[in-house]
C-alpha cells in the first residue's frame, strides 16, 4: 500500500479533498456498525484527523430485524480543521438495509454518496422498512440527486469467505469488515491500525482473525479493483496542537477523572453504583483499575448504589455513585442525607430523555432543575456539567475537589451524547494535575470538652473524622443538628442556623471557582449565547462560523452551574440579547432570569438529539436581524 | 489501630464507657433498654477500641441506639443501614460494624437491602428489634405483625401474612442466623457474642417489647408460666428438649419434625433431633417452627444460633482482587491510565 495516490487511483476517479467529511454507519442492531464506525474513528484520529463521533442506538439490544425501530447508527465527522461536533448533515451513509436508508436519508446532503447492501433491500427488507409494497428506492428515481454505490455486501462476504470453513452465521457477521474496508480505500487511509485491532481482538480464534481481515482486504480490493466508484476523498491531518492523543468518549474520560481525583485526593476510590443506560460504561471501566485500588460494588438497587458510597464516603473514600434519570430519582432522599451529614461524594448523572423510563439511549438536558431543586427540604448541592467528551475528565476532577475541599455532595451533570461519544484527547500529564489532598481531622477541635463535629472554618466547613480515629468518636444523622455539636436538636432557630449555614457553604464554593469569561467573541455586545453542558460543540461551531461571517456574537459556556461564576450576571448584562439553548424546555433560562433579572431567550430542543449547528445559527440570526 | 504494647497498658473498657452523654429516652418499659445494655455489657469482652466501632441506624424507635452508644455511629434514613454500613465495611475492613435496625426498617421498607447483604455476606452484625409493630408513627402492623393484627391502620384486622424474618435471612442466603430476646439477658449477651464471632453478616433477631403499642408479644416466651412449654433454647450437638419438667423432645421422621414424650415407652433422648448449626436443611425446618402447625401441633418458638456457615466474606474477596492484580501487574502509574494503550502524537 506504498503506491502513489495516481497509481492507487488505478482508473477513472476524481479525487475531492476534503476539510471534513460527516460518515453515517448505519444498519441493524447486529451489523456491527458501531464496530465499524468506531475502527474507522480510530484510524482517522490516529492518521491526525481532528473528530466527533456520535453513535445512537435502540433501547432494545436485538430489536425486530429489518425494521426502522431496530437501526443502529454510528456518525463519525473527521477534518483537518478542528471538530466539535459529530456534523449536522452526512457526506456519507453506509445503509446495510433499506429500514437504515429510510432513517438517515433525510439528513444526507444533496449529492451525497450512499454505500447501499442490495442484500438488505429484497423484498422482505423494503416489507419490513415499511416501503409499501413494490416500492423501491433503489429502483424508483428517488436516490437520483445522490450517488449511489449498490453493492452486495452479503454476497461478497460469503464469497470471500467461501473456503474459510466458517459457518454461515460467522460469515454473516463478517460483513461489516466489507463495507469498512471498502470505506478505507475510498478515504485511502490505511487498513494497518483495524488489522491489529482484529489480531488483539480474536488473539485466541485465528480463524476468525483471518476471516475478518480477508473480508476487509476483500472490501479495499472491491474498490480498488471495479470501476464503479468514481469519486474518492482525502482528508488532510488536523492542525491541533502538538502533543500526544487519544480518543476518549465522555464515559471513560469519567471514568478515568474519577481515578485521577482519588490519587490526588490521596483517597482511595469507591464507587457504589447500579447499571443503567447510558451510565453503565462508567462502571465498566471503573470495574477494570483493581491495580489503582479502585473497589466498585454493584449494589441491589440505585439507592443502595448511593448509600454504599455515603457509608465508604464516611469511612474515608472518595465516594462517587454514577446514574442517569430515573436513578437520579430514587437516590434523591440519600443525596439529602448526604447534604445534612455535610460528606464528600460525587454524583455523576449521565442524563437521558426523560420523563420515567423515557427515551434511555437518546440524549437530553433535562435533569438541571432536578440536580438544583429535586430533594426534600432545603437542600442546595453543587453542580456541574460537562461541554465535551473529553471535558467530562475535568468536570468530574472539579467535582471530587469541590466535595473534598467543601464537605459536601456534588453532582456532575453530563448526558447520553458526550457520554457515549468520542473525540481526540491530548490527555494531561499526571504531574500536571492540580492536587487537592483531603485533610482528615485526628485532634479534638475543642480542647478540654466535646469534640465539636459541626464547628467549621472559614469555608463554612466541617471536618472530615475516620471511623478508626481515637478519642474523636462521635454520632452523626439525619436528624437536624445542633450547630457545633452535631447533636440532635429541634429547635426552630437552630434550624434556621443550620439551613442558612449549609446553604451559604455551598454559595461561598464561588470563591473558590473561575469567573466566567466568553469562550469565543467579545466581552460585550449584541448578543451572547450562553450554553451549558453537552451543547458546547454545536454552540461554539455556530458562533464562531457567524463572527467569521462579521456578526457580533460571543459565546459563554458554564461549567459551574451551582453556584454560578460570580461575575456572571454582569458579565451577562453586557450583552444586548442573550440566548440560552438547551436540550430541555428551558430550565438554565429560568435559573438566569431568576437570578439576574436578565430578560434571558431560551431555545429548546427536546427530540433526544443534539442541535444542529443551522439550527443555533439561525436562531441567533432570527434574533440579530 | 492501637499496637499489642499499647493494648496491654490501657485498662479493660466496662459497659460504661461505651455509654455516650446523651440522654437515653425511649418509653419505659422499652425492650430496647435491655437490648442496648446487653450490647454495652459484652462489648468490653471484644476488646475492641470503641473507635474502631461503627453503628449504623435506620430510621424507627430503636435506630436512637446509634446516638447512646459512645462509639463512631450514623443514624441514616429510613431502610437504607444495611447499604451504607456495606460501603462502611467494603472501605475499612478493619471496622466492626453493627447494623441496628427494626421488622419495618428492615424488612419492609429496606426489604431489598436486607436480602442482598446476607447474600453479599459483608462482615456485619445485623440486629433486627423485632416488635411486630410500629412504633415511631404510633401503632401500625408492620411485616412480622400476626395476620388478623388489629392496629390503627388495620381496624378490622391485617389480612397479609407476616414474614418470618429468620426463615427470610436463611433464604436469602444468610451465613449466620440467630434469635434471642430482650427479656433474657444472659441469652442475648451469648447471642451478640457469636454474632460477633462470626465472620460474615450475622444476621440477629432480637423479639423486643413494645410497651405502649404491642405489649405483651412476647411475654410467653420469657414468663416463668409459659416459658418452658412455648419456647425451645437450641444449642450446638445437644437434643432438642423443651416442657415444664423437660419432657418433650424433638424428633426427624425423614425431614417432618415430630413432638414426642420423653416419658412414654420406646422414646428415649438418644432418638432427638441434636442440633447443629452448620446443617442448613435442619436451620430451615427449626427456622419454620414459627405459624405452622405440624400434623395440627403447635412447636415450640425456638431461640439460639441456628444456623453457621463458614464462608468467604465480600470486603475480604474485594480487596483480595486488588490484591492478586497488583500482585500480577503491579500498580499502574496514573500516567499509564490517562494515555490508555493506543496512543498518537501530533508533531
Amino acid at each position: 500500500m506504498e503506491s502513489t495516490l495516481e497509481q492507487k487511483l488505478g482508473h477513472d476517479t476524481t479525487l475531492i479533498e476534503a476539510d471534513s467529511i460527516v460518515i453515517r454507519f448505519s444498519g441493524d442492531s447486529g451489523d456491527g456498525m458501531q464496530l465499524t464506525g468506531s475502527q474507522f474513528t480510530d484510524t482517522a484520529a490516529f492518521l491526525g484527523n481532528d473528530l466527533s463521533t456520535f453513535p445512537e442506538y435502540p433501547s432494545e439490544i436485538r430489536a425486530p430485524m429489518g425494521t426502522v425501530a431496530g437501526v443502529s447508527g454510528f456518525q463519525v465527522h473527521f477534518g483537518c480543521k478542528e471538530i466539535f461536533t459529530p456534523g449536522d448533515e452526512y457526506d456519507v451513509v453506509v445503509a446495510m438495509n433499506a429500514a437504515a436508508l429510510k432513517v438517515d436519508l433525510p439528513r444526507l446532503k444533496k449529492g451525497g454518496v450512499i454505500i447501499i447492501n442490495t442484500a438488505g433491500f429484497d423484498k422482505k427488507n423494503l416489507g419490513l422498512a415499511g416501503f409499501a409494497d413494490g416500492v423501491n428506492p433503489l429502483e424508483d428515481g428517488s436516490l437520483d440527486n445522490y450517488i449511489v454505490y449498490k453493492i452486495d455486501v452479503t454476497k461478497h462476504t460469503k464469497d470471500c469467505l467461501a473456503s474459510s470453513g466458517l459457518g454461515m452465521k460467522e460469515i454473516e457477521r463478517s460483513k461489516n469488515m466489507f463495507v469498512l474496508g471498502v470505506l478505507f480505500w475510498m478515504f485511502d487511509v490505511t487498513m494497518d491500525f483495524t488489522i491489529d485491532f482484529i489480531n488483539e481482538k480474536f488473539a485466541k480464534k485465528p480463524e476468525i482473525a483471518l476471516a475478518n481481515i480477508n473480508t476487509l482486504k476483500a472490501g479495499w480490493s472491491y474498490g480498488d479493483h471495479t470501476e464503479i466508484f468514481n469519486t474518492r476523498y482525502k482528508v488532510a491531518p488536523a492542525h491541533l496542537p502538538k502533543g500526544v492523543y487519544r480518543n476518549i468518549s465522555g464515559n471513560h474520560a469519567t471514568a478515568l477523572g474519577l481515578v485521577a481525583a482519588a490519587e490526588l485526593s490521596g483517597l482511595p476510590l469507591f464507587l457504589g453504583s447500579y447499571p443503567i443506560t447510558p451510565a453503565t460504561d462508567i462502571l465498566h471501566e471503573l470495574s477494570k483499575y483493581k491495580t489503582s485500588n479502585v473497589k466498585t460494588l454493584q449494589a441491589e438497587d440505585e439507592i443502595a448504589g448511593i448509600c454504599s458510597a455515603i457509608g465508604a464516603s464516611y469511612a474515608g473514600s472518595l465516594a462517587v455513585t454514577t446514574t442517569s434519570g430515573p436513578g437520579m430519582s430514587l437516590k434523591a432522599e440519600a443525596m439529602g442525607l448526604a447534604a445534612i451529614l455535610e460528606i464528600p461524594l460525587v454524583i455523576v448523572n449521565v442524563q437521558r430523555g426523560g420523563p420515567s423510563t423515557g427515551l434511555p439511549t437518546k440524549t437530553e438536558q433535562s435533569d438541571l432543575m432536578q440536580a438544583m431543586f429535586g430533594r426534600h427540604g432545603e437542600c442546595p448541592l453543587p453542580i456541574v456539567a460537562a461541554a465535551s467528551p473529553a471535558d467530562c475528565f475535568n468536570t468530574v476532577v472539579e467535582a471530587a475537589r469541590i466535595a473534598v475541599e467543601h464537605m459536601t455532595p456534588v453532582i456532575c451533570l453530563t448526558d447520553g451524547y458526550i457520554g457515549n461519544g468520542s473525540e481526540p484527547w491530548r490527555f494531561p500529564a499526571a504531574a500536571d494535575l492540580k492536587p487537592f489532598k483531603a485533610v482528615f481531622t485526628t485532634e479534638n477541635n475543642n480542647p478540654g470538652g466535646a469534640f465539636l463535629p459541626y464547628k467549621r472554618d472559614e469555608k463554612l466547613v466541617r471536618p472530615w473524622v475516620k471511623p478508626g480515629t481515637k478519642g474523636l468518636t462521635h454520632r452523626i444523622g439525619g436528624l437536624e443538628k445542633q450547630d457545633g455539636t452535631g447533636n440532635v436538636s429541634h429547635d426552630p432557630i437552630n434550624h434556621e442556623i443550620m439551613t442558612n449555614l449549609r446553604a451559604a457553604k455551598i454559595e461561598k464554593i464561588a470563591d473558590y471557582i473561575p469567573l466566567a469569561k466568553p469562550d469565543s467573541g467579545d466581552d460585550n455586545g449584541k448578543i451572547v449565547v450562553l450554553g451549558w453542558g453537552s451543547t458546547s460543540g454545536a454552540i461554539k461551531t455556530a458562533v464562531r462560523e457567524l463572527i467569521a461571517e462579521g456578526y457580533d456574537v460571543a459565546h459563554v459556556h458554564l461549567r459551574h452551574m451551582n453556584p454560578f461564576p460570580k461575575n456572571l450576571g454582569e458579565l451577562l448584562s453586557a450583552y444586548e440579547h442573550i440566548l440560552i439553548p438547551e436540550m430541555n424546555c428551558g430550565q438554565l433560562v429560568q435559573l438566569i432570569r431568576a437570578k439576574y433579572l436578565l430578560p434571558a431567550v431560551g431555545y429548546s430542543k427536546v427530540q433526544g438529539l443534539p442541535f444542529t449547528t443551522s439550527e443555533l445559527k439561525n436562531k441567533i440570526l432570527e434574533i440579530i436581524k | 489501630m492501637t499496637t499489642i504494647a499499647e493494648q496491654e497498658v490501657t485498662p479493660k473498657l466496662v459497659a460504661k464507657d461505651f455509654a455516650s452523654s446523651m440522654e437515653v429516652k425511649w418509653c419505659p418499659g422499652c425492650g430496647d433498654y435491655s437490648i442496648l445494655k446487653q450490647v454495652q455489657t459484652v462489648l468490653p469482652d471484644f476488646g475492641i477500641p470503641k473507635e474502631d466501632l461503627v453503628f449504623i441506624s435506620g430510621i424507627g424507635c430503636g435506630a436512637r441506639f446509634t446516638y447512646y452508644m459512645d462509639a463512631y455511629g450514623m443514624h441514616s434514613i429510613h431502610g437504607r443501614a444495611a447499604a451504607i454500613a456495606s460501603g462502611v465495611k467494603g472501605a475499612n475492613p478493619d471496622l466492626s460494624v453493627w447494623v441496628i435496625s427494626g421488622d419495618g426498617d428492615a424488612l419492609s421498607i429496606g426489604g431489598n437491602h436486607f436480602i442482598h447483604l446476607m447474600r453479599k455476606n459483608f462482615d456485619v452484625n445485623y440486629l433486627v428489634f423485632n416488635n411486630q409493630i410500629y412504633g415511631l408513627t404510633k401503632g401500625q402492623y408492620s411485616p412480622t405483625s400476626e395476620k388478623g393484627k388489629v392496629s390503627k391502620s388495620s381496624p378490622y384486622g391485617s389480612v397479609e401474612e407476616p414474614f418470618n424474618p429468620s426463615e427470610l435471612a436463611l433464604g436469602a442466603k444468610s451465613s449466620f442466623v440467630a434469635r434471642s430476646m430482650d427479656r433474657d439477658p444472659k441469652h442475648l449477651q451469648m447471642v451478640l457474642k457469636r454474632a460477633h464471632e462470626h465472620k460474615g453478616t450475622s444476621f440477629v433477631e432480637i423479639y423486643q417489647n413494645c410497651a405502649v403499642f404491642n405489649d405483651g408479644a412476647f411475654f410467653a416466651y420469657s414468663d416463668k408460666e409459659t416459658k418452658k412449654e412455648k419456647a425451645l433454647f437450641v444449642e450446638q450437638g445437644k437434643p432438642l428438649i423443651f416442657g415444664n419438667t423437660e419432657d418433650k423432645g424433638i424428633k426427624l421422621d425423614g425431614v417432618t419434625p415430630v413432638i414426642v414424650n420423653l416419658k412414654d415407652d420406646g422414646v428415649s433422648v438418644n432418638d432427638l433431633w441434636i442440633h447443629d448449626e452448620q446443617d442448613k436443611t435442619k436451620a430451615h425446618i427449626l427456622a419454620s417452627f414459627f405459624d405452622t402447625l405440624y400434623n395440627g401441633v403447635e412447636f415450640p418458638r425456638p431461640f439460639g444460633v441456628f444456623y453457621s456457615e463458614d464462608r468467604p466474606t465480600y470486603e475480604v474477596e474485594m480487596q483480595n482482587q486488588i490484591d492478586n492484580q497488583i500482585a500480577r501487574k503491579g500498580k499502574t502509574s496514573l500516567d499509564k491510565i490517562l494515555s490508555g494503550d493506543k496512543t498518537w502524537t501530533i508533531l
